[in-house]
Order: C-alpha cells, then sequence, then structure tokens
C-alpha cells in the first residue's frame, strides 16, 4: 500500500478540542451498551463456581425455574451447543469441567434482574472439588517457557551477561516483586445481545468492536457478516474490554435459547474480579553489572509470570530492559507458572508497567552503589540505537525528557544522602524514574469517507469502526479528519463504535490514534485524489490501514521521565506522594486537552499501582478476596497531590502522516520505580514489592 | 436477593413491636450496609421495617452540659454541628474520617454503630467463616488477616474462632469520650454505656452486640466533659481517604503546668471486636511526664495481652508496633496543643 501523498498539515490536530461527546456524558444522555433499548427485554444472572476446580455432578433448576418471571435456566446439559470446540475460557455451560473459581455454571434469565438474580441463588449445584493450584510458586515443576510474547520472543540473549556480570567491577542482583491487578473501569463488562434470523446482534463494552465480532463468530461458527457488534460509549476499559471474555459469550448464549429477545447482563463489581482479566503477579530478578563510571555492562531481567491453566497471557516485563539502555551483554527471560485460575490479559502498560518498576529501581540501586546521580547514570547508558533491533531511532527524546524534568522538578540540588529531610514529622525524598513505550500500528482498519452536500459547505462523513472508551477517540479522529480533507472539525460528521463500519482495530496499545488516524488520513488522501476538494453529494472513498513504509528501518518509542517527591510519616510509616512531573517526548500532541488528561491519568494510576493495588488472590480458595472498592484499593483524590505535565515538541516524520506516537500508557511507566526511589531516598528504606504499604517503614 | 416486605411504622415503638414479633425481620436505616449485604446475600430479612424519621435527627442540649445525639442524625450533619467540633473534636475527626461525603450524608447515628465486620470472609458467601455460619471456621486466621484484631480476639477452639475488628470510626471516639446509647426495646428505654454495647466474640462470634433482636437504638447520649475539649482522632489506614482504619486512636489529655499528665481517655480503633477502650493505656498516662517515653510506655501496657494474628497471608503482627506509634502521634499532637494554649 502507498502511504499519503501529501503533507499532512495540522490546523485541528495540536488545537484543543472537548470531547464532541461530552455534553451529552455530562448530562447522562450518552448511552452505554447496559441502556441498549431491547425488544422483549430479559435478564441475565449467573451461577457461579465456588470451587477452583472440579466437576459439576449434579445441578438442580427446578426451584429457580419455578419463580414468577423466569424463563429459561440454562446449564450445560440444555444450553446451545457451540459451533467448535471453544477455548475452556470462551466454551461457557459446554462441559461438567470447573476450571476456575466464579466459572458461569448456569444462566438464570427472567424478565426482571431481580428475579434473574433471586433465581440464581436458588440454584443448586453439586460439586466434586478436586486439588488445585493457585500460588505463583517459581519452583513449581509446572513452570513453563511460553512460545512468544505479545510483543516479540520470548527470550533474548546478546552475549555473555553472566561471564560480563561476574567481570564488573561492581554487580547488582535483586528480585522484585508486582501484584495481581485488576482494571476495574467504573463501567463494568456489560452485553446486550439479540438473535434475530440467524443474525446475531450485540451491544457489547468492548474496546474492539472488530474483535469482539471476530470471537464471537468462530464460537457460534457464523459468518462475521451474520454478527454485528456495536458500541457507542464505554465507560473505560484499559486492556480488560480488549479481549472477548466468558460474559459475553454467556450472554450470546443465552440469547440464542430466546430467539427474537433481547438478552442483556451487566457484571456485579464482585464478578469483575472474577472472569474480565487481570494483570498477572510478576517475580522479577534483575542483575546490572557496570563499570566504576556507571557504563552497563550486562543486563539481565529474568521474570516469572503468575499464569492460568485454561489460556495464557504473557505479561512481557522483561521486555521493557532489551531496548532502555546500552550495554555491552543483555538477557530477558520469561517463564510462567500455569494456576487454576482465570486468564490473564493486557491491562494498560502491560510489560512496561511491572517491568520498568524492575528495570528503574534497578537503575537506582546501581545509581546509590556506585554514588552517582541517578539521572547521570541513565544518561551515561543512552544507546545510539536501539539495543533490541540495532535500527536507528526515529526519534528518541530521553535525554531531553530527564534533563527537563530535572530543571522543572529543581533536581539540581538535591542531596542524595537518604532520611536526611524530617519536615514537620515526615521524612522527604524525591526519586526519577524513566519510561518508554512503542509506537505500534495495527493492520486491518477500514475506514470510509462519503461527502455529503455540494462544493464549499459540502460536509464529510467519515466512518470507522473505532472505539471511544473515554479516551477521546471522536475528538482526536475528527480533527485528523479534519486536517486530512484541509477543512473545519465542524464539517466533519465521524461515526464509530459500529462493525457496520467495517474491520477496525481496537483502542489499545497507545496505538488506536496511530491506527485508525493513518487508516484516516489515507481514506482522505484517496478521497481527494478522485474527487478533488469540491466534491459531489454522495462522493465516497475508502481505504485500509497504510502500512508504515518506515517500520523496518526505525525503531519508533515515545519516552518519558518522571520526577516525585514522597513523604514518609516519621511515626506511623504512612506513605504520600505531595509532587509528581512527568516530562514526555511522544510525538506531535494530537489533543492537548484530551491528551493532558491520559497523561494525568497515567500518572495517576502510576500511583495508585505503587501504593495501593493489589488483588488478594487467597491461594486456598483461588479467588481474589478483597473483591469490591472498599477493598481493592485505588488512589482517591487525596492520595494525589501536585501533577505536574509537561510534554516536548517533537517532529517524528516516520511514525506515521500525523506525527503521532500514542499516549495512552507512557504516562504509567516508571512512576512507581520513581516513588519507590523517592521513598529509599526518605527513609533510607529500600521496598522492592509493590504495593508499597506503611508496615515496610514501622 | 431475596424478595422482602417494607414497612413503615407511625413511630418507634411501631417500628420495635414490628421487629420483636419477627426473628427474620430489621430495622432499616441509611442502608449504606444494611443494602450491600442484601446484595452480597449475606443478609435475607423477611421484613424491612424502615426506621427514618422515626429516632430523633435532633442534636440536643443536655440539662448537665452533654448533647444527645438522636439515632436518626447523619454523620454529615453530626461531624458539622458546631457544638460537636468545639466540645468533642475528637468526634467530628472521626465522623470526617469515615467512609465519603455521599455515605456521610446517608449513613445515621444508629446504622453506624450497628455496622458489620468488613472482613472479607464474612462478606463472602463462598469462604468458611464462624460469624456467619457457625462452626465453619475462620477463614481469616490463615488468611488475608491485613484488617483484623490484635486485642480480645477468639483464636481457638477453630469452630468459635473469630478475629474480625469493629470497622466503625465513630464508635471508637463515643467510647473514648464515654457517651451512653439509649435502646428502646418491648419493655422500654434503657441506657448502657457503649463499651457495653459491643461484645467480643467469646465463644459467639454471630452476635456483634448485647442488643436483643428487635431493640432500637433511639439515641446516644455524650457526658459534659472539660478533657473532651482536647481531644483528637487519629486514624491510620492504607490510603488517605475513604479507607477503612488498619490501626486509629481516639484521644483527650489534660497536662498541668509541669508538665505532668493529669488526665487522659484513649480509645482504639482497627484492633479489635469492639471499638476498645484503652483503660491500660490510661492509668500509664496519669501522673506521667508528657514525653514520648510515656505515650510508649502506656501503648506496651496496653498491649500486654496482645495477641497478633500470625497468617502466612498477611496477619496483624504489624499493628503492634503501629499502634505505639499511632498512639504517640496522637498523644505527642495533644500535648503540644495544650502547650501552646497555655503560653
Ligand atoms: C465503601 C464504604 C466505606 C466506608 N468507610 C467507612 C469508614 O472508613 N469508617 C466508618 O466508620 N464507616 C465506614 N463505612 C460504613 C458506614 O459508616 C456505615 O455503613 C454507616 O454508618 C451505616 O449507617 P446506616 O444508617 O446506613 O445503617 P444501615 O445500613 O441502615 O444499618 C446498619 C445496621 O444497623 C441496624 N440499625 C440501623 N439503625 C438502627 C437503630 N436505630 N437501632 C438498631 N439497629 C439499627 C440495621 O438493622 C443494620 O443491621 C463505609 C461504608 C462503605 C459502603
Ligand atoms: S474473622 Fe470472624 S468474620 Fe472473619 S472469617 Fe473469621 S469468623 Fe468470619
Amino acid at each position: 500500500m502507498t502511504t499519503a501523498s501529501r503533507p499532512f498539515v495540522p490546523h485541528a490536530v495540536g488545537t484543543a478540542m472537548p470531547r464532541p461527546e461530552g455534553p451529552q456524558k455530562v448530562r447522562g444522555t450518552a448511552r452505554y451498551t447496559v441502556e441498549t433499548p431491547g425488544s422483549d427485554a430479559l435478564y441475565l444472572f449467573p451461577v457461579q463456581a465456588g470451587v477452583a476446580r472440579g466437576r459439576v455432578t449434579a445441578i438442580d433448576t427446578s426451584a429457580a425455574e419455578a419463580l414468577e418471571g423466569v424463563v429459561a435456566v440454562l446449564t450445560h446439559e440444555n444450553a446451545p451447543r457451540l459451533a467448535r470446540e471453544a477455548d475452556a475460557d470462551h466454551g461457557v455451560l459446554q462441559s461438567s469441567t470447573i476450571h476456575q473459581h466464579g466459572q458461569y455454571l448456569a444462566a438464570v434469565l427472567a424478565t426482571s434482574s431481580e428475579s434473574a438474580r433471586e433465581a440464581a441463588s436458588l440454584v443448586s449445584v453439586e460439586v466434586v472439588e478436586e486439588p488445585h493450584a493457585a500460588v505463583l510458586d517459581e519452583d513449581s515443576p509446572d513452570l513453563y517457557t511460553p512460545e512468544a510474547l505479545v510483543v516479540g520472543v520470548t527470550d533474548d540473549t546478546r552475549g555473555d551477561p553472566e561471564a560480563a556480570l561476574a567481570a564488573s567491577a561492581v554487580t547488582l542482583r535483586r528480585t522484585y516483586r508486582t501484584p495481581m491487578e485488576h482494571h476495574q473501569p467504573l463501567e463494568p463488562h456489560a452485553t446486550v445481545a439479540c438473535w434475530e434470523d440467524g443474525r446475531l446482534v450485540v451491544h457489547d463494552a468492548t474496546q474492539a468492536v472488530s474483535w469482539t465480532r471476530q470471537a464471537l463468530a468462530a464460537a457460534f461458527g457464523l459468518d462475521e457478516s451474520d454478527v454485528d457488534v456495536v458500541a457507542q460509549h464505554v465507560g473505560g476499559g484499559f486492556g480488560s474490554k480488549g479481549g472477548t471474555h466468558p460474559n459475553t459469550m454467556l450472554t450470546a448464549l443465552a440469547a440464542q435459547a430466546v430467539p427474537g429477545r433481547s438478552v442483556r447482563y451487566a457484571l456485579t463489581r464482585q464478578q469483575m474480579f472474577d472472569l474480565v482479566g487481570y494483570r498477572p503477579a510478576t517475580v522479577q530478578h534483575v542483575a546490572l553489572g557496570a563499570d566504576r563510571e556507571g557504563r552497563l555492562t550486562a543486563i539481565t531481567h529474568d521474570v516469572v509470570d503468575q499464569g492460568s491453566k485454561i489460556g495464557e497471557f504473557v505479561e512481557p516485563a522483561a521486555a521493557f530492559s532489551r531496548g532502555m539502555y546500552a550495554a555491552e551483554t543483555r538477557r530477558t527471560t520469561h517463564r510462567v507458572v500455569p494456576l487454576d485460575i482465570g486468564v490473564p490479559t493486557f491491562m494498560r502498560a502491560p510489560g512496561e508497567a511491572p517491568g520498568s518498576f524492575a528495570g528503574e529501581c534497578a537503575m537506582d540501586e546501581l545509581a546509590i552503589e556506585l554514588g552517582i546521580d541517578p539521572i547521570e547514570l541513565r544518561l551515561r547508558n543512552e544507546p545510539e540505537v536501539d539495543p533490541e533491533s540495532g535500527l536507528p531511532y526515529s526519534s528518541r527524546n530521553l535525554v531531553a525528557c530527564l534533563r527537563r524534568g530535572a530543571e522543572r522538578f529543581g533536581w539540581a540540588d538535591r542531596d542524595p544522602a537518604p532520611r536526611a529531610r524530617l519536615v514537620d514529622g515526615w521524612w522527604h525524598g524525591t526519586g526519577v524514574g524513566s519510561a518508554s513505550f512503542p509506537v505500534p500500528r495495527f493492520p486491518g482498519s477500514e475506514a470510509t469517507i462519503r461527502a455529503t452536500g455540494t462544493g464549499d459547505t459540502a460536509g464529510y462523513t467519515v466512518e470507522i469502526a473505532a472505539s471511544d472508551i473515554g479516551q477521546g477517540a471522536r475528538a482526536a479522529l475528527t480533527a485528523i479528519a479534519a486536517d486530512a480533507l484541509d477543512v473545519g472539525v465542524e464539517r466533519i460528521d465521524l461515526r464509530i463504535g459500529d462493525t457496520a463500519f467495517g474491520p477496525a482495530g481496537p483502542a489499545g496499545g497507545s496505538a488506536g490514534t496511530t491506527s485508525w488516524g493513518a487508516t484516516i488520513v489515507e481514506a482522505a488522501d484517496r478521497f481527494r485524489d478522485k474527487y478533488g476538494d469540491h466534491p459531489e453529494d454522495g462522493d465516497e472513498a475508502d481505504a485500509h490501514t497504510p502500512d508504515n513504509p518506515w517500520a523496518g528501518e526505525y525503531s519508533m518509542h515515545a519516552f518519558g521521565a518522571h520526577f516525585v517527591e514522597v513523604a514518609v510519616h516519621a511515626d506511623t510509616g504512612e506513605i504520600r506522594v505531595p509532587r509528581m512531573l512527568g516530562v514526555f517526548a511522544a510525538g506531535r500532541i494530537v489533543n492537548p486537552l484530551t491528551a493532558r488528561s491520559q497523561f494525568l491519568g497515567g500518572m495517576t494510576w502510576g500511583l495508585s499501582a505503587a501504593l495501593h493495588e493489589e488483588s488478594v488472590l487467597d491461594d486456598r480458595f483461588g479467588h481474589v478476596v478483597n473483591r469490591d472498592f472498599a477493598g481493592y484499593h485505588v488512589a482517591t483524590n487525596a492520595d494525589v497531590g501536585t501533577l505536574d505535565v509537561e510534554w516536548l515538541d517533537e517532529d517524528d516524520p516516520y511514525v506515521n502522516p500525523m506525527g503521532t506516537k500514542g499516549i495512552g500508557e507512557i504516562g504509567i511507566v516508571g512512576v512507581a520505580a520513581a516513588i519507590a526511589n523517592a521513598a529509599y531516598h526518605a527513609t533510607g528504606v529500600r521496598v522492592r514489592s509493590l504495593p508499597i504499604t506503611l508496615d515496610a517503614f514501622l | 436477593m431475596k424478595p422482602f416486605a417494607y414497612e413503615r411504622p407511625h413511630d418507634a415503638a411501631g417500628a420495635v413491636a414490628t421487629v420483636t414479633a419477627d426473628p427474620d425481620a430489621a430495622f432499616l436505616a441509611g442502608g449504606t450496609n444494611l443494602v450491600d449485604h442484601l446484595k452480597l446475600g449475606l443478609a435475607a430479612p423477611s421484613t424491612l421495617v424502615d426506621v427514618t424519621g422515626l429516632t430523633s435527627t435532633e442534636i440536643t442540649d443536655l440539662p448537665e452540659g452533654g448533647l444527645r445525639i438522636g439515632a436518626g442524625v447523619r454523620n454529615a450533619d453530626f461531624a458539622a454541628d458546631e457544638r460537636v467540633r468545639a466540645r468533642y473534636p475528637a468526634l467530628a475527626h472521626a465522623l470526617l474520617a469515615g467512609a465519603s461525603g455521599q455515605l456521610r450524608n446517608m449513613a445515621t447515628t444508629g446504622g453506624n454503630l450497628l455496622q458489620r465486620t468488613r472482613c472479607v470472609y464474612f462478606q463472602d458467601l463462598t469462604t468458611p467463616c464462624n460469624k456467619r455460619e457457625p462452626g465453619s471456621g475462620c477463614s481469616a486466621l490463615d488468611g488475608w488477616a491485613r484488617h483484623h484484631a490484635v486485642l480480645g480476639a477468639t483464636h481457638e477452639p477453630a469452630d468459635v474462632a473469630c478475629v474480625a475488628t469493629h470497622p466503625s470510626d465513630m464508635a471508637v471516639a463515643l467510647v473514648a469520650l464515654e457517651a451512653q446509647v439509649r435502646v428502646l426495646g418491648r419493655d422500654g428505654e434503657r441506657a448502657i454505656p457503649l463499651t457495653d454495647l459491643h461484645r467480643l466474640p467469646g465463644d459467639d462470634p454471630t452476635r456483634d452486640t448485647t442488643l436483643a433482636h428487635g431493640e432500637l437504638i433511639t439515641a446516644v447520649d455524650l457526658p459534659a466533659s472539660p478533657i473532651a475539649a482536647h481531644s483528637t482522632y487519629r486514624k491510620v489506614r492504607d490510603r488517605a481517604s475513604y479507607a477503612f482504619a488498619l490501626v486509629s486512636v481516639a484521644a483527650a489529655l489534660a497536662v498541668d503546668d509541669g508538665g505532668t499528665i493529669t488526665d487522659a481517655r484513649v480509645a482504639l480503633g482497627g484492633v479489635a471486636h469492639v471499638p476498645w477502650r484503652a483503660t491500660a493505656a490510661e492509668s500509664a498516662l496519669v501522673g506521667a511526664p508528657a514525653t514520648d517515653d510515656t505515650y510508649r510506655a502506656a501503648a506496651r501496657a496496653e498491649l500486654v495481652d496482645a495477641r497478633p494474628v500470625e497468617s502466612p497471608r498477611g496477619g496483624t503482627a504489624f499493628k503492634l508496633p503501629l499502634v505505639t506509634a499511632t498512639l504517640a502521634a496522637a498523644l505527642r499532637g495533644l500535648a503540644e496543643n495544650s502547650a501552646q494554649e497555655a503560653r
């Protein structure tokens, strides 16, 4: 495929633009999935397994069926069969085997949600329990080497790092741990499904209508053209709404039993801890070798991930260390311990978030060991080319971010001595952490541009099955379309969130704007080639995502640097973060308004991961026991101090026509490390396990 | 959720009669705890008797200088009352340290006292719990027990063990301030010291309080207390707001010009099945110099019989130094304040 033939001139891009759907959201009229009206609506409530492994030997639904308002109770004995041998996660109600706590064992359909819920509690299930495994044990005999990561090879070794470590003037070996975490978007996963004349129409809280369609078509043996998936507004996803989970399958399956009626199901907050993915816990062994001047001679980063026996997602935590710093030798590996628990999935900054905690804490520890300023240590290990691919960078401004951040934060006056600043009963300290995030492009989106009206005032309908999950896709893509067509934003009518518009990549991987935007620019180019700038009503052009011709020639990443101040109470160990600064070099910023929110949100996420978030998996039972927002802590307003964000102007002609890099995730990367590093500086106590809680300082 | 009847009797006596007559009926106040329990399947009452408007929503002055707080007073209004803020600052602090603004707008004095433990195993129908299902065992003993007890808990025998804590902040301050609870039963009204309302699990962890089924809390009386004006509430938790206490301290202190402690009130939260009046600590404080050593000695005295949960999945051993640290921080702050006032 060709690339855009005319230069992309930003007008709307780079200008602050409020979300077009903002007023609707504020007024409560924006319709989320579960509010989709449906014909003859039925409510679904599931029955879930109370054991982690075993078999259903009997299931009695008579009491549930007798309840007023109950239309059907589906179990593995009477549910419609899926078309093919679906995997265990998607094969809902297909067998008596229990492979995780919380697994769906039955589904009640009733005319009200209350009746469905009550009936579900009346279903009695007999189960034979079998022994299960739920401990992340590095010495587990089941430990295995996955075939590949989502971002490349499982293991990668350059040179002889062990020999280099043995010969290094300074060697640091440390183990870091990160916990299981759950995405918990405010809008729970929800689905409204209806079968009509063999066609399946699904409204789903998803980050990728196309992916959901694919998964449903495969499970039900349908042509993709016989499945419609719609998601107009999605209340956050963070990766948990990227893949398709058993809840969507269950709702579609149940709807198949009642053709013509729409079936709706929104998960309870507790169910959100069972079935829609999580970030797996990691154990990370990091070793750094360096000479006295701080030049790295070896980096090893060996990761053991928590995993599931019924499906694989490998948290690619060591991948962070493949490109961050120069070193003569390097090893990165990933192993997985498969457990009788649900399937993990992508969670905002998969790999980078936990990987940067280990990598950037280790750099801080090395800096202290060497007596070198931690920023200076990073500068001394700045690579000329991407250490992983050997390619030059399309642009790499980590150094600029560190320098600018140091200046803005006031780093120059920093006394490196730990436990040296006691102010009003609180120990204060500061810390730094670097960030990087790749610039991927998802293939396979399709955009259509159609003129409505004629001549200078023609409007343009732009259709693409992109997803707005709150990140601001509507605003960003409207601006990109306007600039690509060289018209004002008011002439763009953007339509997204519906498979009727063809296939599209997901809102994920910080690649939505890049992938959809490049597709829209391509379609706009074709449109203008064909019809010029004075089209006739109904003129239409479409395009698929073009390949990036520079993909094999440059390594493409966004970079950033985080600076934080931490205060730890001298008596109680309570930990606060009064001040955070993030400086980013992430290409051209499409919409400063929503971009700022993405960075602030990312930094807050990083703070939350550093201090609060932990899904407590009780291995005796095999499920998460702190299963609500009172138990699973995320940062509150009171936990967030002053947040300061700056982005550097960056002109990168290689990433895509718009020059954008993706900003959804980089705000998180390195934050937890910066906080742990600052906590050490404050107290002299090094915490290598997240979340960092007050007991560490007592 | 099981269907239930909903009733609004005309008066408090009617509410008491209805609930007393039906072992499965329950009072409903703000509903911020009970409605959650209905959803979780933890409570399945036959009838909800709504007491909103049946108990006082007023805070009134008592003849001897104290205050009477109606059981229907919302936590938000309670915290904002000028008299409470001036005369019982620990109480205003404690209320504001609890839950969130939205919840405090709904939560009532009566409901707050009778909220149930947040033990995660209690709230999860799939795990054993002696409080929820007598004799099934205590999952917290070897489980995730970060929020559990160090004082007065039952560790054995297994079929009655319970190491849960009472989650209320308000109750800790009320206990330190020697409040009385007024209770209406079938046979009329009685007043009991708040320290006698909640009970330790003993050999029956299913019972949180000494109230009989159907007894209605109508008010809380705060006695006049000069020392209460020099009181504070210090809550330590896993995030800055909107979290239950790991450990909390309600304290009041009187220090003479020579720096000697002449009077003290101390209660602890997050450590026991009850809001814990720390009488041993109080005795250790009175007559001693207002110094960090004294505060720490007082904490040690209170913790003589402490027994943390030693769980491989996160126990409460950390609460012993945390109680000491929190008590020291709270008392030091009070002593510094009274020193400043004296100047
Ligand atoms: C997310 C969350 C966070 C919270 N955080 C905190 C916190 O940090 N600190 C804190 O202290 N609390 C906290 N709470 C708890 C909150 O304070 C209580 O839920 C609230 O005080 C209960 O009051 P209510 O009126 O809503 O009681 P309800 O839920 O209506 O009732 C609770 C119980 O009391 C009984 N009852 C109510 N009124 C009477 C009466 N007059 N006489 C006899 N029985 C009665 C009911 O039958 C029921 O058993 C939190 C709650 C939530 C949901
Ligand atoms: S501590 Fe008490 S409430 Fe918690 S599981 Fe044990 S018995 Fe149940």
